[in-house]
């Protein structure tokens, strides 16, 4: 039964959100991407690590479409391979977020209390060192490599998610079915997992949309000034900073991979954006 | 008020202490032998080990939290750089006015710019005005900074050559930086701003002002932006520790001396102590930016005033 229901108001919801052409844009751009990111050997002309030292320096065209950068290597194979690892750091650092602000946020509202309290009061500590920085000290600590930068802006995400469950929790732990689940005999653990985090996945879904352009920009920004992912790597935020020296003579450098994150942020951005309105009709106005 | 003041500026102390916490364990798990990075690979072992009981390395991890607090507390001191030997706090202060300049320059353009924008949408919904005025704060929250920096400097320095794209002396040095960081802050504003109003322009007081006649400037001035301003400043607040992050960012484009470019210096050097003090720094000016914030609300919104009378 309840199952059933969950099914009619995703579908609902998908109706709504079909009819918003922004966010079906936003849908179609991340599906391509990740088409690309799993088939990037076949798109990608050349390996993103092939030097050709003579053909350093060419401009777009000449049949290397985005032109190749110091070391001959060609830009669009790069971009193509970088697109895997954005998506990457963008899935996993918000998994990461997802668990363990999820699993806190619950126990958080479920509990309330002194348990809320705590909970709540570290979040804010989290909260309140800016996360670009948060993750910038977490990398430091850690060190360098595509791990540790997913694990950096995973953890400084948790908060956002924490807080948002919680709220969920609480507008539903005091409705009937959660009181018929206690009366049947639910240990805690089954109620949180079985019946409050399936009722709460709407919100969820919106801010890990939004959460994967947040990580994914995070991620990039580390990279371009030197933390996280180094060369040959081909992560976007470290090929802009690689192509910023040659800004004077080759500036098709920093176009390509720029334009690469752009619209990656803003196919993420309005989909979420178009699955909140989705998710609650009353905002859109 | 002054109750309500005197119990947020408590609040603030555990979420300090919170901070200080979680920037001391972060120094306290990063990898590397301090002793070693001060002294160099030369070192004998008993140089270092005597720097390292003389510095308090060999101490459990409470006593040493508990000794870097006190030093924080009592004498403002967080710490020696490794590279220059000179107190990170010395070497932070001389960068700071750099990044609280640039912040509030980007500040300043999000808002002068954002909030006009979005007034002019809302009252003005579904015209040219708003759709195109959408449709570049969509973009712009989708831009990182650092390429919008890149882009800006390829436009206005090397091909128009009009603006510098270094340093931050005078007036025209600061334009692009603020520009670029502030760009994003305008978007966020720009859309919070019209939604805010939107919400409150059909409203009956809306009516009753115009139809007694007052001027539209002034019902849309005073009767719907005064009523709209609180979601405004939240976000308003809100994109504060944005730009605070995003300065780090943007002062290594532009080679702006500040805390953010003295960050990354540091963090190539593997100077830890500065890297984090930085962060410590950076999250208490946000912490204050916050309490502020919030004082102001009370300031706006009299029904929260009246909550601590």
């Amino acid at each position: 039964m309840e199952e059933k229901r969950r099914f009619a108001r995703l579908k609902e919801m998908w109706s709504r959100l079909s009819q918003n052409k922004l966010a079906v844009f936003g849908l179609i751009v991340i599906v391509l991407l990740v088409i690309v990111a799993i088939f990037a050997p076949i798109i990608a002309p050349y390996g993103y690590d092939e030097q050709n030292l003579q053909n350093a320096f060419q401009s777009p065209g000449n049949g290397f479409l985005f032109g190749t950068d110091e070391f001959g290597r060609d830009i669009f194979s790069r971009v193509v391979y970088g697109t895997r690892i954005s998506l990457l750091i963008g899935f996993v650092a918000v998994a990461i977020a997802v668990v363990v602000g999820v699993l806190l946020g619950a126990i958080s509202g479920y509990y309330g209390d002194k348990v809320d309290n705590v909970i709540m009061r570290l979040m804010d500590i989290v909260l309140s060192i800016p996360q670009i920085l948060l993750a910038i000290a977490i990398v430091a600590a850690l060190g360098n490599g595509l791990f540790n930068l997913m694990i950096a802006v995973g953890i400084s995400s948790i908060p956002q998610y924490a807080r948002i469950i919680r709220a969920s929790v609480l507008s539903i732990k005091d409705q009937e079915f959660i009181e018929a689940a206690k009366a049947a005999g639910s240990s805690d653990f089954r109620i949180i997992f079985k019946h409050i985090i399936p009722n709460c996945l709407a919100p969820i879904i919106v801010q890990a949309t939004l959460g994967v352009a947040l990580a994914i920009l995070t991620a990039a920004g580390l990279s371009f000034i030197g933390l996280g992912i180094s060369p040959p790597t081909p992560e976007w935020g470290s090929m802009l900073s690689s192509g910023r020296s040659y800004i004077r003579d080759y500036s098709y450098m920093t176009l390509f991979p720029g334009l690469a994150i752009v619209l990656t942020i803003f196919a993420l951005n309005v989909l979420g954006d178009g699955l909140r309105d989705a998710l609650d009709p009353k905002l859109k106005k | 008020m002054l109750k309500y003041v005197a119990r947020r500026i408590l609040m603030l102390i555990p979420v300090l202490l919170g901070v200080t916490f979680i920037v001391f364990s972060l120094m306290y798990i990063t990898p590397g032998d301090p002793a070693k990075l001060v002294l160099g690979d030369t070192a004998t072992e008993e140089a270092l080990e005597e720097y390292r009981e003389e510095q308090g390395l060999n101490d459990p991890f409470l006593v040493r939290y508990g000794n870097y607090m006190k030093n924080l507390l009592l004498h403002g001191d967080i710490g020696t750089s490794y590279a220059t030997k000179k107190p990170v706090i010395q070497e932070i202060s001389e960068c700071f006015p750099a990044t609280v300049r640039l912040a509030l320059s980007a500040m300043l353009v999000a808002v002068v710019l954002g909030i006009p924008i979005g007034i002019i949408s809302a009252v003005r919904q579904y015209s040219i005005f708003d759709m195109v005025s959408m449709g570049f704060a969509l973009i712009g929250i989708s831009m990182p900074v650092f390429w919008l920096g890149l882009l800006l400097i390829l436009f206005f320095s090397v091909q128009l050559k009009i603006l510098p794209s270094s340093g931050y002396d005078t007036f025209a040095h600061m334009i692009l930086p603020a520009i670029a960081l502030g760009a994003q802050s305008v978007a966020v504003i720009t859309r919070m701003t019209r939604s805010s109003m939107l919400e409150v322009i059909n409203k009956d007081y809306i009516r009753t002002a115009r139809a007694k006649g007052q001027k539209e400037l002034s019902v849309i001035i005073k009767h719907a932006l005064g009523n709209a301003l609180i979601p405004i400043i939240t976000s308003v607040g809100l994109q504060f520790g944005g730009l605070l992050g995003g300065a780090v960012l943007t002062e290594s484009i532009f080679s702006i001396p500040g805390i953010g470019r003295l960050m990354v210096d540091s963090i190539k050097m593997r100077d830890y102590p500065v890297v984090q003090g930085g962060v410590l720094i950076i999250a208490i000016a946000f912490c204050f930016v916050n309490l502020f914030v919030d004082l102001l609300y009370a300031f706006v919104d009299p029904r929260i005033k009246a909550q601590y009378k």
